[in-house]
């Protein structure tokens, strides 16, 4: 076991802002949906537009930052030990045995986890941001003013936006609860707050990963 | 290297929490530049730049009414050209409306669900006429004398127009006085005859009544004394006599409308998002959250049962706030106060009920408003609308327009024979249309525009009022409303897998917890059992 540095500073940034400004979405956004009542309509409409923008600004830079350090290539999808994977958390875990795949530095992504976030990158959060840009320049503007969109009836715009933040919930659940299923309960999660785990010696790493 | 993180980190934590801060404690500014400009220009009332009690023209005694007219057009010498190519004085217009053609509407060819029409009662209905001498249909619409210029310019307040004397002032209006005291028309000349349509204050409209002559900003902002003081012609400009604003009881095209946007603009507010509802919504709808703040407004009136006698006689009854539930002459009413609008969509082009128009619809439309969702031109206003129940003809499936008024017994005036049958025959023989002789009564609706009373903008509608299940908007459909609609199917799947989800993490959990136990239990176990061993 070593002490390995595997989430950047970025990273965790990254990941905690988006997290806090989903589920700040997912408050406000549900509000206007007519779920519930917290800000009042008025205050949810402007929150959940102002916190759109920072949510959009963050990938923008979360992007850049994927592309610059070769990250992107942790998100590429495999089938090996997919299968492995699945019937660890559907039944060696209750069995006490071990994960089926090696967390290292250079491959922090179990097969699962490459799939499920992949598709989260490249078709939840664009499902949802694109027709949740659209939502927001909604118009029905007569003759003088810029018409952004129109032609896309608000009723399918918000059909894709509501199905996105529901999907988004359901993912959000899923991958709180999936933290628990690291080496303790809460060790996934201190790493991704401290950028610090102990992993296991791999034997197939041939670099000598950053260690303190 | 990690202090240097950290720091980082707190910086970019900081400026994050200070960007939300500054938006959730980001509030409008209060004052808008816009807004006081208008109020400025407006503060500032116009000063005539004659003073008619010294010209010459006017230092005569003057036996009629039309000897003022005469003296001025010795002046204003083409003037009445303009009045008498006005629906002040024609009482109807030309105009192009779908599905009907090129068509006159107005008061002498459409009807109403209140005193249901003026042919055949002119005697006693051209007290709104701004002219003289209407007693009957062959008023002469080309004689210039007949221009009633006082009962728009008295400034003087003593004008008015007598009960049933067909046009003609009060005998005790002392002519003289009027006519050296003209001026710009007032809130009483307009309202003489805007707020007592229908019979009586507020009747008809709802947001037009006597109490605005003196009234506080939060009845109605423009109007009140305490507030911009306006009067009616600020907003209804005219040029050449062409009023500015359209009733679309009796009017169908959208020109020449008195519109809010004339001048508040199309983008009034700081917000964008309130500025982009102007699109679809009128400011009407948020700004006049309720009509008839004052004084309430007729919102019923069943004619069929008109026509009841206590001994011989017609009688009245009150209701708890001294409106009257019930008279003979003219049948049942309900009032209300404070009344909040329905909401309909409308492009500003309207029909009317035409007299001899067939009875297509039930209840009868006696005024459609047309518009929709995806009419680009539509928006949506407030209205009253006013229901109630009016004579027709079976037989022609027409509506009927009875004889009402008469000064004396047996002239076949309803409101003084109560017999609907002549009452119908002699009406109708007036218009010149068939009457056969079987009548029974319709269902009528009437829509009319609610424009005035705005509240101050402290009193506007919130977002909520129509952005939730069962707002004020709930009864228009046609389009998707955040707040208001959504896709019940995906709803209610969406629920079912967050709530899926839930017991799939709970229950895989619990497995876990559970398998954990059972294992250390038996990893126990063995030790205990290993125990003896150990002694032995």
């Amino acid at each position: 076991m070593r002490k390995i540095y595997i989430y950047k500073g970025f990273e965790r940034f990254w990941h905690w802002t988006q997290a806090s400004l989903i589920m700040f979405l997912a408050l406000t956004g549900f509000e206007v949906h007519g779920t519930f009542e917290i800000f009042g309509f008025e205050k949810a409409v402007q929150f959940h537009r102002a916190a759109s923008w920072m949510l959009i600004g963050l990938i923008v830079f979360a992007i850049f930052w994927h592309i610059t350090t070769g990250e992107w290539k942790q998100y590429i999808p495999t089938t090996q030990k997919l299968k492995e994977q699945i019937l660890y958390y559907l039944s060696g875990i209750f069995k006490g045995e071990k994960h089926p795949t090696t967390k290292t530095e250079l491959s922090k992504l179990n097969p699962l986890q490459r799939i499920v976030y992949l598709s989260f990158k490249v078709i939840l959060i664009p499902m949802t941001i694109i027709s949740g840009v659209f939502y927001m320049l909604y118009k029905t503007i007569d003759q003088n003013n810029l018409v952004v969109v129109e032609e896309y009836p608000l009723e399918s715009i918000a059909f894709w936006h509501t199905l996105g933040a529901i999907l988004l919930m359901v993912f959000l659940i899923v991958h709180v609860y999936m933290t628990t299923t690291g080496e303790t309960p809460t060790s996934n999660i201190k790493a991704m707050l401290t950028g610090y785990e102990d992993l296991e010696d791999s034997e197939t790493t041939n670099e000598s990963p950053k260690t303190i | 290297m990690k202090v240097m993180y950290k720091n980082i980190l707190f910086i970019i934590l900081a400026v994050i929490t200070a960007l939300v801060l500054v938006n959730v404690l980001h509030k409008q500014p209060s004052y808008n530049l816009k807004l006081e400009t208008l109020k400025q220009e407006y503060a500032i009332k116009p000063t005539p730049s004659v003073d008619h009690s010294k010209l010459p023209a006017l230092q005569k005694k003057f036996n009629t009414p039309q000897e003022v007219t005469e003296a001025c057009i010795s002046c204003h010498t083409e003037t009445h050209k303009e009045i008498m190519n006005s629906s002040h004085w024609n009482w109807e217009r030309l105009s192009y409306v779908e599905g009907r053609g090129i068509s006159a509407s107005g008061k002498n060819t459409v009807l109403n669900n209140f005193c249901i029409g003026s042919n055949s009662n002119q005697q006693a209905c051209a007290a709104c006429h701004i002219g003289f001498g209407m007693n009957d249909n062959h008023f002469d619409y080309n004689n210039a004398l007949n221009v009633d210029c006082m009962v728009c310019h008295d400034n003087s307040e003593e004008y008015k127009k007598g009960s049933s004397m067909a046009g003609y002032p009060d005998r005790t209006v002392n002519l003289e006085k009027v006519a050296q005291s003209v001026g710009i028309p007032e809130r009483n000349n307009c309202g003489s005859c805007h707020f007592f349509s229908g019979g009586g204050n507020n009747v008809k409209h709802g947001d037009l009544e006597v109490a605005q002559l003196s009234t506080t900003r939060e009845v109605d902002v423009h109007m009140a004394v305490n507030g911009m003081n306006m009067s009616c012609v600020d907003c209804h400009t005219a040029e050449n006599h062409q009023i500015k604003g359209k009733l679309y009881s009796v009017s169908t095209s959208n020109t020449d409308r008195a519109t809010c946007e004339q001048c508040h603009t199309s983008t009034p507010h700081f917000s964008h998002v309130l500025n982009r509802h102007g699109s679809k919504v009128s400011c009407q709808t948020c700004h006049i959250p309720e009509y008839a703040k004052v004084n309430a407004t007729k919102m019923a009136w069943k004619w069929s049962e008109a026509g009841k006698l206590k001994d011989g006689q017609p009688y009245s009854e009150e209701d708890s706030i001294g409106n009257h539930r019930y008279l003979s002459i003219k049948g049942s009413f309900k009032w209300e106060k404070n009344v909040k609008p329905d909401y309909v969509w409308f492009n500003g082009t309207a029909d009317q009920y035409h007299l001899g128009d067939s009875i297509t619809t039930l209840p009868l439309q006696i005024n459609t408003l047309n518009g929709s969702y995806n009419d680009k031109n539509a928006k949506i206003i407030p209205v009253k609308i006013h229901v109630g129940d009016q004579i027709f003809d079976k037989k022609y499936k027409r509506l009927i327009q009875p004889k009402l008024y008469a000064a004396n017994q047996g002239d076949s005036a309803f409101w003084k024979d109560f017999d609907w049958e002549k009452a119908a025959a002699a009406g109708m023989h007036d218009v010149g249309l068939p009457f056969s002789g079987d009548y029974g009564f319709v269902e009528t609706e009437m829509y009319w525009p609610v424009n005035h009373m705005v509240a101050p903008k402290e009193q506007a509608l919130s977002c909520v009022e129509c952005h939730s299940r069962n707002g004020r908007l709930a009864e228009l459909t046609g389009f998707y409303m955040p707040g208001r609609d959504r896709n019940k199917t995906l709803d209610t799947a969406g629920t079912w897998l967050i709530v899926l989800a839930l017991i799939a993490v709970i229950g895989h959990g619990l497995m876990r917890i559970l398998t954990n136990i059972i294992k250390n239990n038996y990893e126990k176990q063995v030790i205990d059992y290993d125990k003896p061993d150990i002694t032995d």
